[in-house]
C-alpha cells in the first residue's frame, strides 16, 4: 500500500515537469498553431545548459535555472524569426516540416559535438524517507521550482500588459492587430516563452536524470500526450495534464511490468483525442 | 572547356573510384560502429580496440600469410545503434567495399543482424561484443564468438551473493533487450539452483529514463540484491537512481554499464556497484602470443588517455584472433582461415578461446571465463577491482555494497 503511494507522489512529482515542458508546447500551438518539432532538442538544450553552468563554472544547479531560462528565451525568438515567421498563416505542414528541420540539425549538431555519451550533473540535496521508500530531494525541488514558474507565467500572461498581449493575439489575431498590438513581435516573445519553459524543463529533467543529445525525443512524445490530456493551447491544463500523466504512470507501475506504461499512456491519449479533443483540463472551451 | 567543368569532370572520376578499393598488399576489414546512439559509448571503445590492433599490425609490417605481408585496412560506417543500418551497412560492406573479413557490430541484437548478412554472403565474421548465445545456435558457418555467452553474465554476482548470504532476496531488473532478457532468463535459473528467493522479476524498455517506479517496486519486494540492467544509458541512471533513492540493498550488480571507465563520472552513486566483466586490466593471462594484459593496458591508456575496458580489449583481441589464424593458415582464403579458427585453443590477454565445431552450436564460445569487478574507494579514489572469482580477486569484495 504505501508503495502505492509513494509511486503515485513520485509520479505526481516527475509528472509535474513533464507539465512544464509541455506547457511551453501548448503555448506556441496556442499563439500561432505551431505544433514545435523541436521542441525535444530545445529540452536537451536546457539540459546541457544545466550541465555546464553547473558542472564546468561550477555554478549551484538550481542558480544555474534562471540563466538557462533566459538564454532558452533569446534562442526561441532567434529562431522564431529565423525558421518560424515566414510559415505562420501558412498550411500547418510547413512550420511542422521546418521545426522538424531545426530539430534535425539541432540533433545532428549535437551529436556531432558530444556524441550520444551520457551526461551526469551530480545534485546532493535531501530527500524524504518515508516508511523506506525516499523521495528524492531534487524530485521534490523539481516540483517547487515547475510551481514557481507556472506561477510566474501565469502572474504574466495575466497581469502584465505584454501577456495580455499574448493572450489576445491567441485570441484572435486580425482583432489584436486592429487594436495596435504588434502580433509579430508578440508571436516571437510567446515562441520565446515556449522555448524557455521547455529549456527550464530540460534543465530541471537534468537534476533528477542523466541525459544524452537524444535524450530530448522521449520527452517531447511525452509533451504532447500531457497536451492532449490538458488541452491543446491550454498552458494550465498542460501543466494538471502533466500531473496527471505521472498520476497515471505512479498508479499504473504498481501492478504491471513498466514495460506497459507506453502502451497504457498511448491508449490514454487515443482516448482522450476521440473523447475529450479538447483535452480534460480545458474547461473554458468545453461549455 | 572553361576551368569549372575541368574542375567537375575531376571530382566526378575521383567520386567515381571506389575508396576502399582492395589491392594486393592489402586486408581489408569491414565493420559498422554505433557512433551514436545508445550503444555509441561501448561501441567506440570496442573500435578503438580495433584501431589499436590494426596499428600495431601495420607498425610491425603487416599480417603474414606465407610469403606476403598483408597491410590491415578498415572499412567502416556509423550503425546509429539501429539493426536496419546494420542490415544495408553489412551488404555494402561486402558487396560494394569488397570486405574481406568482417567485425561484427556492437551488441548482440545489432550481431544477430549483421549475422543474417555474413552467412548470405558466407564471410567470416568475428563476433566481438555479442553474447547472446541464441545467434550461435542457429547453425551459422562464418560466425566465430569471443565473448562468454550471456547465460554465464551473472554466474558469478550469484555465487559471490550465494556465499555471503544463502537466502538472499533477489530483484532481477533488466533491458528489455535480447542481450539482457538472455542474461536475465538464465540468472533466473542459476539464482533458483542457488536456493536464492526471486521477490522481483521486472523488465523494462531500453529508453527508459526515470526508474523511481522500478525502484520503489525493488523497496516494497523486500528484495536485498539487484542482478540486471541493459546497456550504458539504462545501467548508468539505474545506479544513480538507486543511489538517490537511498535503496536497501546490500548488493547490486549490473550489466555492462559499470564497466566502463566513465562510470565513475557517477560519484558515490558508482561506488560498490558491480560488473560481470569479459576482461580486467589486472587478469594474469599469460598470452600464447601478443601482449600481456598489463601490457595492452599501458599501451592503450598512453594512446587514448582512458583505461581499458572490456570491449577495447575484446576489440584487439578479436584482431589478433583473426591475425593468428591467417598466420597460421598461411593464407587469406576464407576456408583455410575458418579451418584455423575452427581448430583454435589459445591464451591472448583476452584470456583462452576456444570455438564449438559442433555444427548445431558452431562458433559459439568455449573456453573464455568472466570475472566480477567492483568499484571501490580507495585513497578517495573509484577504481574498478576484481573481487570474484576468489582465484582472480585483486582486491576483498566490499560486502553489504554501501
Amino acid at each position: 500500500m504505501f508503495g502505492i503511494l509513494a509511486s503515485i507522489i513520485d509520479g505526481v512529482l516527475v509528472g509535474s515537469v513533464y507539465g512544464l515542458a509541455a506547457m511551453g508546447l501548448t503555448l506556441i500551438w496556442g499563439v500561432m498553431n505551431v505544433i514545435n518539432l523541436s521542441h525535444g532538442a530545445m529540452i536537451v538544450a536546457g539540459m546541457f545548459g544545466l550541465f555546464y553552468l553547473s558542472t564546468l563554472l561550477g555554478a549551484p544547479a538550481y542558480a544555474a535555472i534562471p540563466p538557462v531560462v533566459v538564454a532558452g528565451f533569446a534562442v526561441g525568438v532567434g529562431l522564431y524569426w529565423i525558421a518560424v515567421h515566414r510559415m505562420i498563416g501558412r498550411p500547418p505542414l510547413m512550420s511542422l516540416l521546418a521545426t522538424f528541420s531545426v530539430n534535425m540539425v539541432l540533433i545532428g549538431l549535437g551529436t556531432t559535438v558530444w556524441g550520444t555519451v551520457l551526461f551526469n550533473v551530480p545534485v546532493s540535496l535531501p530527500g524524504i524517507t518515508w516508511q523506506g521508500y525516499t523521495f528524492t530531494g531534487t524530485h521534490i525541488m523539481a516540483a517547487v521550482v515547475t510551481g514557481a514558474i507556472a506561477g510566474l507565467l501565469y502572474l504574466f500572461l495575466y497581469r502584465t500588459r505584454p501577456g495580455k498581449a499574448i493572450r489576445a493575439v491567441a485570441s484572435n489575431r486580425e482583432a489584436a492587430e486592429l487594436n495596435g498590438i504588434p502580433t509579430r513581435q508578440v508571436l516571437s516573445l510567446a515562441f520565446g516563452l515556449g522555448i524557455a519553459l521547455a529549456c527550464s524543463s530540460g534543465a530541471l529533467i537534468a537534476t533528477m536524470f542523466p541525459f544524452t543529445v537524444l535524450s530530448g525525443t522521449a520527452y517531447q512524445l511525452k509533451s504532447f500526450v500531457v497536451t492532449v490530456l490538458g488541452g491543446l493551447g491550454n498552458p494550465a491544463g498542460a501543466l494538471f495534464g502533466g500531473v496527471a500523466l505521472g498520476l497515471l504512470e505512479g498508479l499504473v507501475t504498481p501492478f504491471m511490468p513498466v514495460s506497459w506504461t507506453s502502451v497504457i499512456e498511448f491508449v490514454v491519449f487515443v482516448i482522450v483525442l476521440i473523447a475529450f479533443p479538447a483535452g480534460l483540463f480545458n474547461f473554458s472551451r468545453r461549455r | 572547356m572553361n576551368k569549372s567543368w575541368l574542375i567537375a569532370a575531376a571530382v566526378l572520376c575521383l567520386a567515381g573510384t571506389p575508396a576502399f578499393a582492395a589491392d594486393e598488399d592489402t586486408l581489408t576489414i569491414g565493420f559498422t560502429v554505433s557512433q551514436t546512439g545508445a550503444l555509441n559509448l561501448d561501441s567506440i571503445a570496442q573500435l578503438h580496440g580495433f584501431e589499436m590492433w590494426r596499428d600495431d599490425v601495420n607498425a610491425a609490417g603487416g599480417i603474414k600469410a606465407g610469403s606476403k605481408h598483408y597491410k590491415v585496412r578498415f572499412v567502416s560506417y556509423d550503425d546509429q545503434s539501429q539493426p536496419g543500418r546494420v542490415q544495408q551497412l553489412y551488404t555494402r560492406l561486402i558487396v560494394e567495399d569488397k570486405a574481406q573479413f568482417l567485425f561484427s557490430p556492437y551488441s548482440s541484437g545489432l550481431v544477430a543482424t549483421a549475422t543474417v548478412i555474413s552467412e548470405q554472403y558466407g564471410k567470416l565474421m568475428m563476433s566481438i561484443g555479442g553474447a547472446e548465445g541464441k545467434t550461435y545456435q542457429l547453425g551459422n558457418k562464418f560466425l566465430f564468438q569471443t565473448y562468454t555467452s550471456a547465460d554465464h553474465y551473472l554466474s558469478g554476482a550469484i555465487e559471490l551473493v550465494k556465499s555471503k548470504n544463502a537466502s538472499a532476496k533477489v530483484a532481477l531488473v533488466y533491458s528489455d533487450d535480447p542481450f539482457s532478457k538472455a542474461v536475465a532468463i538464465a540468472a533466473r535459473e542459476q539464482a533458483k539452483q542457488a536456493g536464492l528467493q526471486i521477490v522481483l522479476d521486472e523488465s523494462y524498455p531500453p529508453a527508459q529514463t526515470d526508474f523511481s517506479a522500478i525502484i520503489n517496486k525493488v523497496v516494497s519486494s523486500g528484495a536485498d540484491t539487484l542482478l540486471g540492467g541493459g546497456h550504458y544509458p539504462d545501467g548508468a541512471t539505474l545506479a544513480r537512481q538507486l543511489y538517490d533513492q537511498k535503496v536497501n540493498l546490500k548488493w547490486a550488480t549490473l550489466l555492462v554499464a559499470p564497466d566502463s571507465p566513465q562510470f565513475s563520472s557517477l560519484g558515490p552513486a558508482a561506488q560498490g556497484i558491480s560488473v560481470p566483466s569479459q576482461w580486467a586490466p589486472q587478469v594474469k593471462y599469460k598470452p600464447d602470443f601478443g601482449p600481456t594484459p598489463v601490457e595492452f593496458a599501458k599501451r592503450f591508456e598512453a594512446k587514448y588517455n582512458i583505461a581499458p575496458g572490456y570491449h577495447a580489449a575484446g576489440g584487439y583481441s578479436g584482431g589478433m584472433l583473426f591475425q593468428h589464424a591467417i598466420e597460421q593458415a598461411g593464407s587469406i582464403e576464407p576456408e583455410k582461415v575458418a579451418a584455423e579458427l575452427n581448430k583454435m585453443d589459445v591464451t591472448t590477454l583476452w584470456g583462452a578461446t576456444k570455438f564449438s565445431t559442433d555444427p548445431k552450436s558452431h562458433g559459439l564460445q568455449l573456453a573464455h571465463q568472466m570475472v566480477l569487478t567492483q568499484w571501490q574507494m580507495k585513497n578517495g579514489q573509484l577504481v574498478k577491482e576484481v573481487v570474484w572469482p576468489l582465484a582472480a580477486a585483486t582486491a576483498p569484495v566490499v560486502y553489504p555494497y554501501r
